[in-house]
Order: C-alpha cells, then sequence, then structure tokens
C-alpha cells in the first residue's frame, strides 16, 4: 500500500483519500469477483458429480454393484445393467485409440518434422478444423454416407482378407454398428491428439535434433531416437485425452452404433455404449427406476472420465518435471 | 519445418559418414560454403555421389516413413473435404435466401434464431465467468491454488457433454419443465473452462515488465488489470470467447433433453424450451422418413458453414496479430 500512498501524494488532501479509499475497494471487489468466478467452477464440477450420484441412488440400492457386470436392459420389465454398454464403450474407444493414434502421430510428425513451413501452416488448421465439426453432422453423415460405403465395399474386403479373425465377421444387412462407430470416433480423436504432439514435437530442443543430425541420423532416425523418446509422456497423456473424448461422445455413437443390447464380438454388428444409450433412451424414459439407471450409466462413464482426464494431468506433470531437469 | 536436413542426398556427402559408405569422402558442391574450407581444394568428382548399401536401406527406410506421415495428414484433410463436400451437395437443393428467412416448410428461421439466444445467454453467461477466473488463476492465485484450479478447469473440460446434460437436467428441469436457459446453462458450463484456459494462456503472455511499471508507479492493482493486463490480452480473450461459441454452437447432447419438444415457434427462453438447430438435425437423422432429409442437411450447412468461417476468421486475425507482435 506504501506505494500507492506515494502516488495519491501529488493530491490535495481529500482528493487522496478518495483515491487511496477507491483503490481498496476496487481491489477488493475484484479479488472477490475473481475468487467467485474461480469458486464456481470448482462448485460446478462438485455439483455435477453429487446430481449425477444423487439421480442414480435409486438405481445403486435396487442394483448395486451388480448392475456392472450384468448383461439384460429391459425398461418394461425394470431389469436394468450396464455390462453390453460398458463392452461397447470400450471396444468402441479401444478401436479407435488403435486406429486414431497412429494416424494422429504421423500427422504431428508432418507437420513439424516434414512438411515445409508454408504446407503446414496450411494443413495444421485444417487438422485441427476436423476437431470443429459438431459430431451431430459427422454422425448424421456418418449414417448416410459412411455407412452405406462400409457395408458395401470395406467390411465385405475386410471379412474376405482377414475373416479367420472373430471380430471380423460376415457383414449384416443393417449398415450401422460397432465399427462405423468405432471410425467415426476416429476421425473426433485424430485432430485432437494431433495437434497437441504437433506442439509437443516442436518443443523439442533444436540441439538435439542437430547433433543427431550432425552425427548421420536420418530424419526417420531423428524422429526415432530423439523426438519420439523425448516426448513420449506427453504423447501419452494426449492420447489420454482423446480416449476421453472417445469414450465419452454421445451422440454421433447414437447415430450410427444401431442401439442393440447384445455383446457381439464382431466389429460390425449393432452394439451400444453408455453415453450413446443415455442420448437415446433419456429424453423418453418415463419410470423413476429407469430415470435412475440412466443416471447410473452417467455416473460410471463420469468415473471413466475423471479416472482417464486425472491420469492425463498426471502423466503431464510428470513430463514437464522431467523436460525442465533435462535442460 | 524444423529441419536441419535438406536433401537427404547431401548425407552421402558428410564427411566421416556412416559405416558402411563406400564413399565417405566426397563433399556436397550443391550448396556454396560458406567458411571456404572446402573450396580451397577441389574435391575429387570421380566418384558417384549416390548412396548404397547400408545407407541406401537406412535412407529408403526415412523416406518410406516420411511418405506415410505425409499420407495420414492428405487422409485427414481429404476426411475433412469429403464431410464438407457431401454436406454442400445434399443441402444444394434447399438452400436459398428464404430457407434462413422463412419457417418450416420452407425454412429453418426458427431453429437458427434459438440457437442464437441459446448460444448468446450462454456466452453471457460464460464469459465473464471464464475470463474473472482466469483472473483469478494469473494476478491472485499461488502456485499451489493455480494448479489446483487448473486442474479443476481441465477436469471440468473432460466432463462429457451429455453428463453435463443430465446435471442441468436435474437441477432446473426436473420439478419444473424444459428451457432455452436451461440450455444455455448447459452451453455455459461447457465453455467456461474453454475461455478461462485460453484466456490464461493470454494471460501469461502479458509482459512482466508491464505490470511491473505499473506497480513501479503505485497504481493499484485493480487499475492495473483494468488499464493494462486486460487492454493487453483483448484478442486472446476475443479469439477465446468466440471459439467456444463455434463450440458450443453445434453442441447437440445436452439440448436433446433442455430444448426439445419446442415446436416451432420462439418464446420466452426463461420458461419454454426453443427449437434449435442441432436437435433439429438429431431428430432429422433418428427418423426413418427421408423426406425431412434435404432440410436437415440445409441446416446442418448452415450450422458448419457457421462454425468453420468462425475458426477461419479468428485464425486468421489472431496468425495475424501474431505476426505484428
Amino acid at each position: 500500500m506504501s506505494a500507492s500512498t506515494r502516488f495519491a501524494g501529488a493530491l490535495p488532501g481529500n482528493a487522496r483519500a478518495r483515491v487511496r479509499r477507491a483503490d481498496r475497494i476496487g481491489d477488493g471487489v475484484l479479488y472477490g469477483l475473481c475468487l467467485f468466478a474461480a469458486l464456481l467452477a470448482l462448485l460446478a464440477l462438485g455439483a455435477i458429480v453429487y446430481k449425477v450420484a444423487d439421480g442414480a441412488s435409486l438405481s445403486i440400492s435396487r442394483f448395486g454393484l451388480g448392475f456392472l457386470t450384468h448383461a439384460s436392459w429391459e425398461p418394461n420389465f425394470g431389469r436394468f445393467s450396464a455390462g453390453t454398454l460398458i463392452y461397447g464403450t470400450v471396444v468402441t474407444a479401444a478401436v479407435a485409440m488403435v486406429l486414431g493414434i497412429p494416424i494422429a502421430i504421423s500427422i504431428a510428425l508432418y507437420l513439424s518434422m516434414v512438411a515445409p513451413r508454408r504446407v503446414s501452416a496450411i494443413i495444421g488448421p485444417l487438422v485441427e478444423m476436423l476437431a470443429a465439426i459438431p459430431s451431430v453432422i459427422l454422425g448424421f453423415w456418418g449414417v448416410i454416407v459412411l455407412a452405406p460405403f462400409l457395408q458395401a465395399h470395406l467390411e465385405p474386403f475386410l471379412h474376405s482378407v482377414l475373416g479367420f479373425l472373430p471380430i471380423f465377421g460376415p457383414t449384416p444387412t443393417t449398415g450401422t454398428g460397432l465399427f462405423i462407430a468405432s471410425l467415426i470416433l476416429t476421425i473426433m480423436v485424430v485432430p485432437i491428439v494431433a495437434s497437441l504432439s504437433r506442439d509437443l514435437f516442436l518443443s523439442v530442443p533444436r540441439e538435439l535434433q542437430e547433433g543427431a543430425a550432425a552425427l548421420g541420423a536420418t530424419r526417420w532416425e531423428v524422429i526415432r531416437g530423439v523426438i519420439l523418446p523425448s516426448s513420449a509422456s506427453g504423447v501419452a497423456a494426449a492420447s489420454c485425452l482423446g480416449l476421453g473424448r472417445a469414450l465419452g461422445e454421445a451422440i454421433a455413437v447414437t447415430q450410427v452404433i444401431g442401439a442393440a443390447n447384445v455383446i457381439h464380438t464382431n466389429l460390425f454388428e449393432t452394439g451400444d455404449t453408455l453415453a450413446s444409450r443415455i442420448a437415446d433412451q433419456f429424453p423418453g424414459a418415463i419410470t423413476s427406476l429407469h430415470i435412475a439407471s440412466l443416471f447410473y450409466l452417467g455416473m460410471i462413464l463420469l468415473a471413466f472420465e475423471l479416472v482417464v482426464n486425472v491420469a492425463a494431468q498426471w502423466i503431464a506433470r510428470r513430463f514437464d518435471v522431467r523436460r525442465v531437469g533435462s535442460r | 519445418m524444423n529441419d536441419p536436413f535438406g536433401d537427404p542426398q547431401e548425407a552421402t556427402g558428410l564427411p566421416g559418414g556412416p559405416a558402411g559408405s563406400p564413399e565417405p569422402s566426397a563433399p556436397d558442391m550443391q550448396e556454396p560454403d560458406p567458411s571456404g574450407l572446402l573450396t580451397a581444394d577441389p574435391p575429387d568428382l570421380s566418384g558417384p555421389l549416390t548412396p548404397s548399401g547400408h545407407l541406401r536401406r537406412r535412407q529408403l527406410i526415412s523416406r518410406c516413413f516420411e511418405t506415410g506421415q505425409t499420407i495420414a495428414a492428405l487422409l485427414a484433410v481429404a476426411v475433412l473435404g469429403v464431410v464438407i463436400y457431401s454436406v454442400a451437395v445434399r443441402a444444394a437443393s434447399v438452400l436459398s435466401f428464404g430457407f434462413i428467412t422463412h419457417s418450416a416448410p420452407a425454412g429453418i428461421a426458427p431453429e437458427i434464431l434459438g440457437t442464437i439466444i441459446i448460444v448468446a445467454l450462454a456466452t453471457a453467461i460464460a464469459t465473464p465467468v471464464g475470463v474473472l477466473s482466469a483472473l483469478y488463476l494469473t494476478e491472485f492465485a499461488s502456485t499451489w491454488t493455480a494448479n489446483a484450479f487448473r486442474l479443476v478447469l481441465d477436469l471440468l473440460n473432460g466432463i462429457p457433454s451429455i453428463i453435463i446434460g443430465l446435471f442441468v437436467f436435474g437441477l432446473l428441469v426436473v420439478g419444473h419443465h424444459q428451457s432455452g436457459f436451461a440450455a444455455s446453462v448447459a452451453l455455459a458450463i461447457i465453455m467456461v473452462p474453454l475461455i478461462a484456459r485460453a484466456t490464461q494462456e493470454t494471460l501469461l503472455l502479458v509482459p512482466a515488465g508491464m505490470r511491473e511499471a505499473a506497480d513501479a508507479l503505485g497504481i493499484s492493482r485493480w487499475r492495473t488489470v483494468r488499464g493494462v493486463v486486460l487492454p493487453a490480452a483483448r484478442g486472446g480473450i476475443v479469439t477465446a470467447t468466440v471459439l467456444s461459441v463455434a463450440r458450443a454452437a453445434g453442441e447437440t447432447a445436452p439440448l436433446i433433453f433442455l430444448s426439445t419438444l419446442a415446436g416451432n415457434t420462439i418464446s420466452n427462453p426463461f420458461g419454454h424450451p426453443l427449437p434449435n438447430i442441432p436437435v433439429y438435425i438429431f431428430e432429422a437423422s433418428e427418423s426413418a422418413d427421408p423426406t425431412g432429409f434435404a432440410r436437415a442437411w440445409g441446416a446442418a450447412f448452415v450450422l458448419l458453414a457457421f462454425i468453420l468461417l468462425a475458426n477461419i476468421v479468428t485464425r486468421t486475425l489472431n496468425r495475424r496479430s501474431a505476426l505484428s507482435r
């Protein structure tokens, strides 16, 4: 406060007091508003967890933990459980990650290492724009444009070439299913992981790259020996964020997955995920047990998301420490 | 771009090159040598400057991976192009000026207006909260507190929008009824972490010297924030807000519990649900009847055009200001 007193000292007495009072009030109000806004975010997070658990309480007391493992979902008979939905969620997200992460890392390497500056200044924003397409439009496109194509061409091809694997079974007539849901999720995950990874690759110290190059390493050897090892944990954290997106996507998956309550090993068959079951049935749910069970699904999904996001944060912090330590 | 290599061929010319290269000593004459060391004595150019054996295999591997990476990037751009193209082609039959100024069956004016109202209310809630919490993180909080609140914002950002829809349903709709305002609250919860985190990044870029100069003049904290920090960060805050508006405009999952059942009329958003574009597209795509598809594609085109334009414009302006900095 002494600094502000000296500033006010240039003014006559009562004006000095007025400025000092205004400063004190202004500082207090600004601090209060900022703290209030930050606490509002904390409150929202806590209230979301509480409300979802509260809404699920009826279903939790009725079904307990057996809800997680059983497979029946019969609203007319009051029987609900999440086994098939957890299976569908995990399978679609896993396929999306298996397909998406190598593509995303390749794109990030292209943008940061291979492409000329001008080219990557155009392609980089285009890749990020892929993430801006609303999921409802992507899902609409998926069910009208992509599904017929997959059903007519890609799925029979995969079945004839890789049909010895049970996941590539014969193509059913519906055109919707786990496989197309995974592809739509891949399209959503790739731009997120790619743009985060590109920033990581660009932050690898140049001396390390130049040192490797001076020793005669080819560009791929620099990538494999310097770029990837020194940013591996950051890429893992970015992948966790992508996984969180894939687990929680509701709308686009609802549009393409076919909403069936069965467990198929064949990826081309229909299935359902936690988030898409909520989006599909919540607007039409009438009995309180049905609504509570949908909240229970939301609680399971929320637990998945919090674990994945905390993991991402934890990995990213460790990564920061290592990067600082190596300098 | 971040690339210490020129033409990979040059690797052959490096003295003391990799083992297995039979001509390790021919320097590359295509680049002028600034040091003048190599030009003093013209090198023996009789041997071919092509790599062979082990080195050739290593370069081949490198080139294969580079090609793969290029293909991956082109694939992503191609998917973007195919999606935009298929939306535009299917929307072409219904698109006209009347499509955005009339209500059904000719156009989607109520849906556009409803989306604008919902998103505007959400922005009015989310921008002050987001900017003020970012100010708290950068200007007031201790390191530990700032880290904790940053974690909270990141977790909030990671919560799926459908869960936020469930939350707002339990908070505002149970016991009352659906309303445009409930949808705005849900979108605001989605927007706050986006605005706060991006604003925080911008505030951290404001040079410490500017804050210190204000401190040295004896100016109080709130005057510094109002007169120095916020004006310096204004561009970044606007960018963050516009990008989060573009994200919220297409968000569908919360709206299907909170603002459906709207019919075709715009009424008071605090008591009634509003029609909106995302729910309109969703319901059309879920219906078995394909007659509504053309108008749904038209709606998708309008939404997509707005979102992509918002992205392109802010990115362009942002890059220009980044260059002038």
